[in-house]
């Protein structure tokens, strides 16, 4: 058992695929919320082996084209600041903001913008250049936050005082709440995010099933993780039994990691964050506790950027929210590709956008 | 042992100096040893004539440096017209400061590489620019090569029905490089590929003439070097996910650091068209010669869909296979 080839066993996946057409009955929208989800749906190819009653709807999930152009500005202007650092994951280098991009800046400008695999980079390069300044781009959900959190918590152990972080981590229940209360969605359930979910548990998505009386199952990345999930949502929703399952036992637990989200929460509180495309979402946000707050770049440099409405020409808002496909942006594969995107969801490997145009609509 | 100095590059003494005691030696053959500014030569022949540069960072990787790939990527250039290289430059651009010691490593590989091909360096040229102008080394490499058999061998060649046939498994090179250049380690060491593949081009052409184009997948990976096969030729590609060889610490590194192996730069692999009849012959020929051992067929040349590659999934799904869009940022999640 290597735990990834085989849950890519074509055996396994025909069979789970047969057992999908066997009980499918009703016309049914599920939505992936998570990119790596929607990459992996499109790698494999796993629309085209579904019924024509399934739809999948792929959800905001990609923490990078969700980030509203506000926050790039903002991290724009951290760069600018004298003997700043400024650290990033890849793909946010790309993300246009009312100004242009990172990526853009550094090369107009000279800016000093490095790309960190690890938040735990971005600190080494503080200890590394004392003399300077360092601020870390820190994006994601709950699957990357609770390592940035320990980032924090190891800097301020060590009296760190040239390393700080731009904070527009967003959590992904709330999101999926918005979700739901959007009703022109109609969404029958929910492939939830295994790795989000490792840290969250699956306790984290009661509410949809006892609230909004809708199905969720919690599903690893691989192609017949996904199909064993998609079997899981349609025998609850034809069976009328909405659950939250896991799919993802090999990792998931209800409680998920208590010691990680110890750490996370101890860092971050809630408040509410602008997601770019779809607007504010009440608690969807982070902001550090007031025992880390000096850690905060925004306030320490006291930057201050003026608030821009995210208007792009494309879509990307309707296709954050499941209202629209890709190819129905105007924009899509003519002004908007991946060498030169207009929106976000073009940006990242896992947006929307980029996935469609890479492996087609075929998937 | 010393530093490259400016001087190195001055024509002057040091030049010389440079030249003889540690170019010639490692270079020596007739050609070069008349140290004119030319080599003169017959070719009675149809000749292939290419030429590439090497700026990749860092210079050292586990399974090559930048010298042998310097030669085994202009061998490899050649080899795929179905060529048989001769004769090679090397023009080298050294920054001031860098260490002779590493000089004479890179420059103990390229013969290495240059035995192993039986090509011979018979032209060269050696420049030093100020600190900082250039990143360590850069080498260029030109070569010819002739093409004795009735070959034509070209990426708009592809027949329908043609075999594809792959040399072995994809994305070590780049995979090397990349966890070398971003200090990653893994509990296998990934080594690059890096290798001449004239000889296995040799073993094939003698075992059919009927290949119809032959590409080494480098940067872009095999999925670029198909999907200009199929602009090219104007035909449909379709290739098997469970065919394409791909090792085991290759795919849990791309698992890791968010990559797709069919997108990741080979230096010692080849794609070939083959005429279907012959590509059982040909496969076998392939998997004889040491850079061949894993070959595989792993799709065939279809009248449908033109200029689009297909891959069927492993588990019977379908997706479109584009080329490499800008570089492969590592994502956050």
């Amino acid at each position: 058992m290597r735990f990834i080839d085989e849950f890519r066993e074509s055996e396994y996946a025909k069979a789970i695929v047969d057992k999908i057409h066997y009980i499918s009955r009703k016309n049914v929208k599920l939505m992936e919320v998570c990119g790596t989800h929607t990459v992996a749906i499109f790698k494999s190819g796993i629309r085209g082996l579904l019924p024509a009653a399934i739809k999948l709807i792929s959800g905001p999930g990609c923490p990078v084209c969700v980030t509203p152009m506000t926050d790039i500005d903002k991290a724009i202007a951290l760069a600018r600041q004298k003997d700043v650092i400024f650290t990033t994951f890849g793909d946010m280098m790309r993300v246009p903001g009312s100004l242009g991009t990172l990526q853009k800046k550094k090369a107009d400008e000279g800016l000093d913008i490095r790309i960190v695999y690890s938040p735990l980079d971005a600190l080494k390069i503080a200890r590394d250049n004392k003399d300077k300044k360092v601020a870390f781009f820190s994006a994601g959900f709950e699957t990357t936050t609770p390592a940035i959190a320990a980032t924090v918590f190891q800097a301020h152990m060590d009296g760190l005082s040239n390393f700080f972080i731009l904070p527009v981590n967003k959590t992904v229940p709330p999101a999926i709440k918005a979700l739901l209360d959007t009703a022109e969605l109609g969404l029958d359930g929910f492939i939830c995010p295994g790795h989000v979910s490792v840290l969250i548990g699956s306790n984290a998505y009661k509410f949809i099933a006892e609230k909004y009386k809708r199905s969720a199952v919690i599903s690893g990345f691989e192609p017949v993780d996904i199909l064993l999930s998609i079997y899981m949502l349609i025998k609850q929703i034809e069976e009328k039994d909405a659950r939250v399952e896991i799919e993802y036992k090999r990792a998931v637990t209800p409680e998920g990691n208590k010691k990680a989200m110890g750490i996370m929460w101890d860092v971050f509180e809630p408040c509410d964050a602008d997601w770019r495309g779809i607007g504010v979402i009440p608690e969807s946000g982070l902001r550090l506790t007031k025992k880390y707050e000096m850690f905060d770049a925004v306030k320490h440099f006291g930057i201050n950027v003026p608030a821009v409405e995210d208007k792009t020409s494309c879509n990307c808002g309707d296709i954050l929210r499941g209202l629209k496909e890709p190819p129905e942006c105007r924009l899509f594969g003519k002004v908007c590709t991946p060498e030169n995107p207009v929106g976000p969801c073009m940006v990242s490997e896992e947006g929307s956008c980029s996935a469609y145009y890479r492996f087609g609509a075929n998937g | 042992m010393g530093k490259i100095l400016l001087a190195h590059g001055s024509g002057g003494k040091l030049s010389h100096e440079l030249i003889e005691k540690y170019f010639l030696p490692y270079f020596k053959n007739p050609f070069l040893e008349l140290l004119n500014d030319q080599a003169v030569f017959d070719v009675h022949s149809r000749v292939a004539f290419t030429t590439d540069s090497y700026v990749v960072d860092p210079i050292f990787f586990p399974g090559g440096n930048i010298g042998d790939l310097a030669i085994n990527g202009t061998v490899n250039d050649l080899s795929m017209a179905g060529a048989k290289p001769l004769y090679l430059s090397a023009g080298f651009i050294l920054e001031e400061g860098f260490p002779i010691k590493e000089l004479e490593e890179i420059l103990a590989s390229m013969k290495k590489a240059a035995d192993e091909a039986s090509v011979i360096i018979v032209t060269g040229d050696t420049k030093v620019v100020n600190k900082g102008k250039a990143d360590k080394i850069f080498i260029n490499t030109s070569g010819i090569g002739i093409i004795e058999k009735p070959v034509n061998i070209s990426a708009n060649n592809l027949k329908i029905g043609d075999k594809i046939i792959i040399s072995g498994a994809i994305g070590e090179h780049g995979i090397a490089v990349m966890t070398k250049r971003e200090g990653l380690e893994f509990k296998k060491e990934i080594k690059s590929d890096t290798a001449p593949l004239n000889s296995l081009v040799a073993d094939m052409l003698s075992a059919s003439t009927d290949i119809h184009a032959l590409r080494d997948p480098t940067r872009g990976g095999l999925a670029t070097i198909l999907k200009e096969f199929a602009i090219s030729s104007n035909v449909g590609i379709v290739i098997y996910e469970d065919k394409i060889p791909v090792k085991d610490e290759v795919s849990g590194a791309c698992e890791i650091l968010g990559l797709d192996p069919l997108f990741v730069a080979n230096e010692g692999r080849l794609i070939a068209s083959v005429f279907p009849e012959s590509a059982e012959a040909v496969l076998k020929a392939m998997r004889k010669n040491k850079y061949g051992r894993d070959a595989e067929i792993i799709g065939e040349v279809a009248a449908e869909h033109k200029g689009v590659v297909i891959l069927k999934t492993r588990i019977g799904g379908k997706r479109v296979i584009d080329m490499l869009m800008g570089e492969q940022l590592p994502r956050i999640c």
